[in-house]
């Protein structure tokens, strides 16, 4: 029997069989995964600064090593996302044009200055923690590049909140001023973590598309409120608190209450107004035309070489 | 503090003082791949820096660590190459100077593999390995830049000539090393000159550089009279123990 | 705040306000350098398997950058690079006709043949 190809579509997201590159997809799920898998990508990317602000300054060299590598492997996921958008069609170059003039958007998270070298925790933990829950869950993304990618990142991923938790542990066992750079850096980072899960379910007026597609398999409440149960249960190993006065184990629910998120914050982070936000694109914006006469002169010398070889 | 100990400190500031210049990349390179490229170098490099503390801190005996020594002497104490602890300037610098270090670092290396001390033939060993590939790697970015557009090839020039004042310390013997190479503990780096010369001549060649090796050179890191880029390097990265002194991380 | 909201997912910004300008978007769109597809064999006696793609300058550099990039834990033994663009693949609208009629020749699989207990290793 013909089916037409939106069916067979429909019918192997139903089946979970992943779409691949060159099968067809609806226009709209190919434009919903490049705006999706770029800003993932530009996240990685943008989120290299705020820890590679310490790389310079890490107390030990052990940490130094640690976070080097952290930061590193941040940028191979950069990579390896938009290797991702690249088979749906989309060159890097103009999904890094489209980060650098300001139209795409990364996560807020990065717009938060780093200010004491417990944030090199608390970004581990928390930020690194809320990522993985997202990457996980997307490792079972339909398209299978972008599920391939997540993979890869989730290997990798694996010691980056390890090593968070440990440097705050360290900190929790340490002095008087160390607990208090742990306890800080807590209180900074808390919101703005739980704000990454994006807006709450009931806000949405919009059908759900991706769900559908299977493109993100579960809701933003959803995702928030396993991370607020993981994290308030690995906080009293910290010893330390949850800047969050409604926060309360709900024994109906068997889960946590926790308040309202700073919605306007959010908003207003995401609009441009974050604490970082010119200086990130700055930095990315500086890395990419300084780095263009080296871009240049290495294919200017590769085709060299080629006519070389082919006078030869 | 014995020459031994000198020596490995030596060793290991070289290695430290460019790791830390090279991370200083990470997040700014000029393309994506290579941004990771060059911060496997330096994690290479930090590596051998903390193996060679870390011996030298097992010798020195109580209360030294590998921490201790390399967040708590002053400019004064370090003992790097001058050349490592210069701003990059660009790109094309931060290749070159990697290129030219790293040749001469595998050249020696390559010598210490057979060091009457154990420790130091081990760490040479293990270090090998991962130099032949910063030598490949730098060597290969000269060749780019230097034959790439007419821009490139100026910068690359304008790198040279800061460099060029500074490379040649590479090749004087210190007190320790003449005396230490009398027991095959340290190699006398006058012997590995020309054989430098010899490899980097033709690279430099085919990069369409010109090459001139001068007999006056910018000297005095290992008797710890470095340039004014030293203390600033390490007001940065030895913040944290000088402001929270002896407390864990 | 907002009362119409969009509904936006972790990994899924949204647009609102923002620095974007449309006409400084042109400055930073280049020639880039060519796509490469990564193969790697991961021990010996493996095949090499495609793990993913970068962009590099020429050959040499695109393997490297796939030591660099696609072998920092020890992933691989051997490296392949090729063009992406130098990549044939075959339609997915043809996989009925190509590979369909593979679906009963159940006799080219070992399992489709009865032999007694008794009769090991074959």
């Amino acid at each position: 029997m013909a089916q037409n190809p939106e069916e067979l579509f429909l019918e192997k997201i139903e089946d979970e069989i992943k779409i691949e590159p060159r099968d067809w997809m609806p226009e709209a799920y190919r434009k919903t995964l490049i705006r999706q898998i770029s800003q993932h990508a530009h996240s990685e990317i943008i989120g290299m600064l705020p820890e590679g602000n310490w790389i310079t300054r890490a107390p030990t060299l052990k940490r130094k090593a640690i976070l080097l590598a952290k930061v590193q492997d941040e940028a191979g996921h950069g990579l390896y996302l938009y290797a991702a958008t690249e088979t749906l069609g989309v060159s890097r170059e103009s999904t890094v044009a489209d980060l650098l003039s300001g139209k795409a958007k990364y996560s807020s998270i990065f717009n938060y200055p780093t200010l004491t070298w417990a944030d090199m925790g608390a970004i581990g933990w928390l930020v690194d923690g809320a990522a993985i829950l997202n990457q996980v869950m997307l490792c079972r993304t339909s398209y299978g590049p972008y599920a391939r990618a997540n993979i890869r990142i989730c290997k990798e991923e694996s010691f980056h909140q390890r090593q968070g938790f440990e440097i705050l542990l360290t900190l929790s066992r340490g002095t008087e001023i160390q607990r208090a750079m742990c306890q800080d850096a807590i209180n900074r980072w808390w919101w703005p973590s739980l704000m990454m899960f994006g807006p709450k379910d009931s806000e949405s007026t919009h059908s759900d598309q991706s769900t559908k597609w299977k493109i993100k398999r579960q809701s933003n409440d959803e995702l928030r409120q396993r991370f607020v149960d993981m994290i308030a249960e690995q906080v009293k190993v910290l010893n330390m608190q949850l800047p969050d006065p409604d926060l309360k184990w709900n024994e109906e629910r068997r889960s946590y209450d926790f308040g309202e998120i700073n919605w306007e914050e959010f908003w207003n982070v995401v609009k441009g107004n974050g604490p970082c936000n010119k200086e990130r694109l700055e930095a990315r914006r500086k890395a990419h035309t300084d780095g263009a006469w080296v871009r240049d002169a290495a294919l200017a010398h590769a085709e060299k070489q080629k006519n070389k070889q082919r006078a030869a | 503090m014995d020459h031994l100990h000198n020596y490995l400190l030596h060793l290991a500031d070289n290695a430290l003082i460019l790791g830390h210049r090279n991370s200083e990349w990470c997040g700014h390179g000029p393309v994506l791949e290579q941004d990771i490229a060059l911060t496997n170098i330096s994690l290479d490099l930090l590596g051998q820096a903390r193996y060679f503390y870390q011996y030298a801190a097992s010798r020195a005996g109580a209360g030294v660590t590998e921490d201790s020594l390399a967040y708590l002497r002053d400019t004064r104490e370090f003992k790097n190459f001058l050349v490592l602890e210069l701003p990059d300037s660009d790109w094309g610098f931060t290749v070159l100077r990697q290129y030219l270090f790293s040749q001469y670092q595998y050249l020696l290396y390559e010598k210490l593999v057979d060091a009457s001390d154990q420790e130091i033939a081990a760490i040479a060993e293990k270090s090998l390995k991962e130099v032949a590939y910063h030598v490949r790697w730098s060597k290969e970015w000269v060749i780019r830049l230097g034959d790439g557009t007419t821009e490139s090839r100026k910068k690359m020039i304008a790198s040279w000539n800061i460099l060029k004042d500074y490379v040649g310390e590479f090749f004087i013997a210190s007190d320790e090393e003449k005396m230490l190479t009398e027991s095959n503990m340290a190699v006398d780096p006058v012997t590995l000159r020309e054989k430098w010369i010899s490899l980097v001549n033709p690279v430099f060649e085919e990069a369409t550089l010109e090459f001139r090796l001068q007999k006056w050179t910018q000297q005095g890191g290992r008797q710890g009279m470095h340039t004014e880029h030293l203390g600033y390097l390490l007001a940065e990265m030895q913040y944290m123990q000088r402001t929270y002194p002896g407390m864990e991380w | 705040m907002l009362n119409h909201v969009n509904i936006f997912y972790y990994g899924d910004i949204p647009d609102a306000g923002g620095s974007a300008s449309e006409n400084n978007k042109n400055n930073f769109a280049e020639v880039n350098w060519p796509l490469w597809e990564v193969f790697i064999r991961s021990k010996q006696g493996l095949d090499h398997k495609h793990v993913g793609s970068l962009h590099a300058a020429d050959a040499a550099m695109a393997i490297e950058n796939a030591r660099d990039v696609y072998t920092r834990r020890m992933e691989g033994v051997s490296i392949w690079v090729v063009r992406s663009e130098d990549i044939h693949a075959s339609n997915p609208d043809e996989s009925g006709m190509l590979y369909e009629p593979a679906n009963d020749k159940v006799y080219r699989h070992p399992t489709f043949y009865n032999i007694p207990d008794s009769i090991t290793h074959m």
